[in-house]
């Protein structure tokens, strides 16, 4: 399997990550690698499988519904890039 | 001093021949003497260690102390801390102070144990050398030219070093054993679910726990008992008692039925790596072991399935670095795709991007099933290989590594050539099950590790299989040259 | 060419839980901005999630309210998109096993005939946070507040055929709802929105048009403005040679048009995935009968009660069960009063009216249950004629007290003492003696002057049966 300059592009988009368009195609070269490794799943028959999500059969616990976070606003914007009005600041969303 | 293991550093404070400020003060400049060329720990907290000791101390003289009370440790970088850098390896989260602690953080704090600093990582603990990390490579102090193994380089450098008595680490797909293997540790991964995960910076969230690194199964088993637990702010945390992993330290091995599979001796393991197996397996039969060949027919596919999952999980899990509420945003965006990519693209390393794009890919419209459906039906098989298994024997032993450390930058540019290295680690995350490595002979004078595995929550057979082999060789007490 | 329309709905339905649906944080609407996103609203480093009890259990009561199917087991997805108010990265929803499977749902149509719309499915999300497009110095600002409120999207199949259907099949939902108490229906405050798949198709055609998606209407009048509006355009632009583009659209309700959200779709590769935070979700037994124990009397179950209880026409049945609260008003009334028909009257008419004048809910009415049932039950034992029922209504709608002391203090008493009746009847025979001439002449119609007459000398107060009764006898000597 071999992405192309513009898979890798695309899908760089799709992870909003810019590349360096010199990078370009060392990245395509290792994903590329990469799912040459993961192409030896195709020799196996899977069909009759049931997919395992995780590593246990258990189920979800479920929260009784209580409100137990009081307000840290402060705290928690220390680490925000712009913030104004307790509100996260980000350029012009354009709907 | 630094040699001594936890339990007598117990006993020498409960004693009062040793105060808790001393030790600490003791690692502290240990760190400030050596740690400039290992590069283990990327924060010292010593204002904070030394509170916490001094409080220790108190705990001591006041009678309230417990086992661990007033042992200095490292933690990982990757769990959250309040006020103090968590960066998880990152230049995303370089100026990122936690505002909460992770459980294990709380837990380890609630024992007494105070914290010397945070220590160094591959990138958001992808990776099998530390060298991703922002904050440079760590060196293996078994030779500064070699890598400590990753993505826990950080703790097992600092332990191997003697630079902290026990450090905590995590691992997704070998991040503690694959370390403890190279240099020379005793390293535990216990089952999916035992420690939580909260504040614990995911990377792949199905995969991923955490455990510790020390010089000693004993030491394991003391640390890991203060970490373990039901977390009810972790889903996947499981409500199980812990027991004392010390009670079945002596238990004699006779009878025990250890796996040998077959796919873990074949092509690819270094031979001198496999000579110091066989002789660890010699060893275990002596202690009264009986060794069965087994199989576990879909070892292949372990790498490929990973390989799908913990990036599909890890490019999902690291979308809320978007330099919106906290961590890197870039200068001047010129608008709102501009600064998701940039932040994202300027502050992400190389393997961390192809992890984040190769799920990405993976998970994209047209490819799940091929890929991700696919990947969830080999890690059953693989689990079914493992259950099977454990219907004829007690633990699985074979090497831990197929190679002992190798050359800084020598895989650094061959992502996949990297990700082999963890061909006998990874299937045990896929599964969920414990696992361990235990020092086991050295290569050229570079340590080699025995990989043991348990069923499901049988942490406490595994550290006695582990500590009987540590009571009766002496590969555990070695030390890097440099730093005994 | 004729044309016919295809409409699905997509409701999204905020619960009203206390807490988020994976976090212990409030959900309280209008607080400062970010004060109630917690943690793992904002999705810091390492923090992880945990599944409310209540939500499952009202998405399961919503879902046993529609005949649905309650799967034994359901499992959690992440939708992966980049938007500044989706903190992870992703929104956490069902994607292949949601909580609520297959059900369905009767409306009335105009004619008055019932049409059974299916429902595909309903599942358990997390609500994003709002962006604020306030000048922020040219920046757009995030309030995360409500980042994480549990939500119920309620997939309907494509199977309305018009925007009036479309509006029938939202109101019945929010009626619902509102019913099972598990969305508070406040579309103004957006816990009630939708989102309309729109296509159309020439009469005949079997297979489906390119549709397109209209987002966030938060008014039924909304909904059908936007689809007429939306099925127009796309019939025009068909008929002039062109096609439909399937993407996301907005309502513009100043404009009254339907507008391309581009921002929207680039992002339309969601890499849904089972969320590996989150185990799958059991529904045993035991927990469906549980919920099913509370589940109240519905709406259709209702209408019929009111009909074959209270005697009720179809029709007032339906407008008086279509909610629960003016439901519940009525029946207190009703059974209060003991005159059902009086009683549904009082509040189709003049208790509506005043509420829709003032824009206000019942539960906000200054006329209580209690208090309107005491007006009608004066109506019935004539204390007062229904003219000045209307008056107190008023009167107690402004605050001016009671039934009885607003009878007492204005003197609003019927007068139904026959003697001082026949007394203001006599002077009115009296002073029209022409007018008696002729109604004895045969001019019976002339009674209604003479009642007249007496009403005026009675302030309204005297009871007109007894008034009629005592006139002819008297006229008729």
């Amino acid at each position: 399997m071999s992405l192309t300059a513009d898979e890798v592009k695309k899908i760089a988009f799709l992870a909003r990550l810019s590349i360096q368009e010199e990078n370009i195609q060392t990245y395509a070269d290792n994903l590329s690698g990469i799912l040459d490794l993961v192409a030896q799943m195709d020799a196996v028959d899977t069909d009759s499988v049931t997919p395992m999500a995780h590593p246990q059969d258990v189920s979800q616990r479920l929260r009784a519904d209580v409100v137990t976070e009081t307000n840290q606003r402060e705290k928690f914007q220390q680490n925000s890039p712009a913030i104004e009005d307790g509100l996260f600041l980000v350029p012009k969303v354009i709907e | 001093m630094h040699n001594k293991s936890l339990t007598e550093l117990s006993a020498a404070l409960a004693s009062g021949d040793l105060s808790s400020v001393e030790l600490t003060h003791y690692f502290l400049d240990r760190i400030d003497q050596y740690d400039g060329d290992i590069n283990s720990f990327v924060t010292v907290t010593s204002e904070q260690a030394l509170a916490m000791a001094k409080q220790a101390d108190e705990q001591i003289a006041a009678g309230q102390a417990g086992k661990l009370t007033g042992i200095p440790i490292g933690q990982k970088d990757i769990f959250c801390t309040e006020g103090v850098r968590t960066a998880c390896g990152s230049k995303m989260l370089d100026n990122f102070i936690a505002p909460y602690n992770a459980t294990v953080i709380d837990k380890l704090g609630a024992a007494g144990m105070p914290m010397l600093g945070k220590l160094n990582m591959d990138e958001f603990a992808m990776g099998s050398s530390n060298e991703t990390s922002f904050y440079g490579a760590v060196k293996n102090p078994w030779d500064l030219d070699r890598i400590p193994g990753g993505s826990s380089g950080g703790s097992a450098a600092a332990v191997a070093a003697r630079l902290t008595p026990v450090a905590t680490a995590t691992d997704t797909g070998g991040s503690i054993r694959q370390p403890a293997s190279m240099c020379g540790l005793t390293g535990i991964k216990p089952t999916y679910g035992r420690v939580s995960r909260w504040g614990m910076i995911a990377f792949a969230s199905s995969l991923d726990q955490a455990g510790v690194l020390a010089r000693s199964a004993e030491d394991c088993a003391l640390v890991l008992g203060e970490m373990a637990g039901f977390d009810e702010k972790d889903s996947t945390s499981v409500d199980r008692d812990v027991p004392d992993y010390t009670a079945d330290l002596a238990e004699p091995l006779k009878g025990l039925k250890v796996g040998l599979p077959k796919e873990y001796f074949g092509e690819g393991l270094d031979s001198a790596v496999e000579k110091n197996i066989q002789d660890a397996i010699e060893e275990y039969k002596k202690l009264g072991a009986e060794m069965v060949e087994i199989s576990l027919p879909n070892t292949h596919l372990a790498i490929p399935a990973y390989y799908v999952i913990a990036p599909a999980e890890c490019s999902s899990n690291l979308s809320r670095f978007d330099g919106v509420r906290y961590g890197y945003r870039c200068e001047d965006p010129k608008d709102l795709t501009d600064m998701y990519e940039r932040s994202r693209g300027e502050a992400f390393g190389s393997e961390v991007k192809n992890r984040i794009m190769i799920g990405a890919y993976t998970l994209s419209a047209g490819y799940y099933d091929a890929y991700y459906l696919k990947a969830q039906k080999i890690r059953r098989l693989i689990s079914d290989d493992f259950k099977a298994a454990f219907e004829k024997v007690d633990v699985i032993m074979g090497p831990t590594s197929p190679v002992t450390a190798f050359k800084l930058g020598e895989k650094k540019d061959d992502p996949v050539s990297m990700y082999l290295s963890d061909i006998y680690t990874i299937a045990l995350n896929l599964a969920g099950l414990p696992g361990m490595s235990i020092p086991a002979g050295q290569v050229e004078g570079l340590p080699v590790g025995l990989q043991i595995i348990g069923n499901y929550f049988e942490e406490s057979k595994l550290l006695n299989v582990a500590h009987q082999f540590q009571q009766a060789t002496d590969w555990h007490t070695q030390s890097p040259a440099d730093y005994q | 060419m004729a044309w016919e329309t295809v409409i699905g709905l997509e409701i999204h339905a905020q619960l009203s839980t206390q807490s988020k649906l994976f976090s212990g944080a409030p959900i309280a609407y209008g607080a400062e901005p970010n004060t109630q996103a917690c943690a793992v609203d904002l999705a810091l480093p390492g923090v992880l999630p945990v599944l409310n009890e209540e939500a499952v259990r009202m998405a399961v009561k919503f879902g046993l309210a529609l005949d649905a199917i309650v799967p034994s087991r359901s499992v959690f997805a992440r939708k992966n998109y980049f938007y500044p108010d989706l903190p992870q990265g992703y929104q956490i929803s069902q994607f292949d096993l949601p909580v609520v499977d297959k059900g369905y749902l009767d409306i009335t149509l105009e004619n008055g005939e019932t049409k059974r719309v299916g429902v595909t499915r309903a599942h358990l999300e997390q609500d994003a946070g709002k962006s604020l497009h306030e000048d922020y110095q040219g920046q757009t600002g995030i309030d995360l507040n409500r980042a994480g409120t549990p939500l119920i999207e309620i997939v309907s199949e494509p199977e309305m055929s018009n925007a009036k259907e479309a509006v029938a099949y939202m109101k019945k939902i929010h009626a619902l709802v509102q019913y099972l108490e598990i969305c508070d229906g406040n579309m103004a405050e957006g816990s009630f929105r939708c989102d309309a798949n729109v296509s159309v198709r020439p009469v005949g055609q079997e297979e489906f048009g390119t549709r397109a998606e209209i987002k966030n209407l938060n008014s039924f009048r909304f909904v059908e403005r936007a689809i007429n509006f939306e099925v127009e355009r796309q019939i025009d632009l068909i008929e002039a040679g062109g096609s439909v583009v399937q993407e996301t659209r907005l309502y513009d309700p100043d404009k009254h048009e339907t507008r391309s959200m581009r921002s929207k779709e680039e992002a339309n590769d969601y890499r849904y995935f089972p969320c590996p935070d989150l185990l799958p979700v059991d529904i045993s037994d035991e927990f469906l009968e549980e919920v099913r124990k509370t589940l109240p009397e519905l709406p259709d179950a209702k209408k019929q009660r009111f009909m074959d209880e209270l005697g009720l026409s179809e029709k007032d049945a339906s407008e008086l069960s279509a909610s629960r609260a003016i439901a519940e008003y009525f029946e207190e009334v009703a059974k209060g009063s003991g005159e059902a028909k009086l009683s549904a009257n009082w509040v189709m008419g003049e208790l509506s009216a005043q509420l829709n004048r003032e824009d206000k809910g019942i539960e906000d009415s200054p006329v209580s249950a209690e208090m309107l049932t005491v007006l009608i039950q004066r109506i019935s034992d004539n204390t007062i004629s229904g003219k000045i029922a209307k008056d107190i209504f008023v009167d107690m709608w402004t605050g001016e007290g009671d039934v009885d002391s607003i009878i007492d203090k204005k003197g609003l008493k019927q007068i139904t003492d026959t003697g001082a009746i026949e007394s203001m009847i006599q002077e009115v025979i009296d002073n029209n003696p022409n007018q008696v001439e002729q109604f004895r002449a045969g001019k019976e119609k002339l009674i209604g002057f003479f009642v007249g007459q007496v009403m005026k000398a009675s302030k309204g107060k005297a009871n007109p049966a007894q008034v009629n009764e005592i006139l002819m006898k008297l006229l008729k000597g």
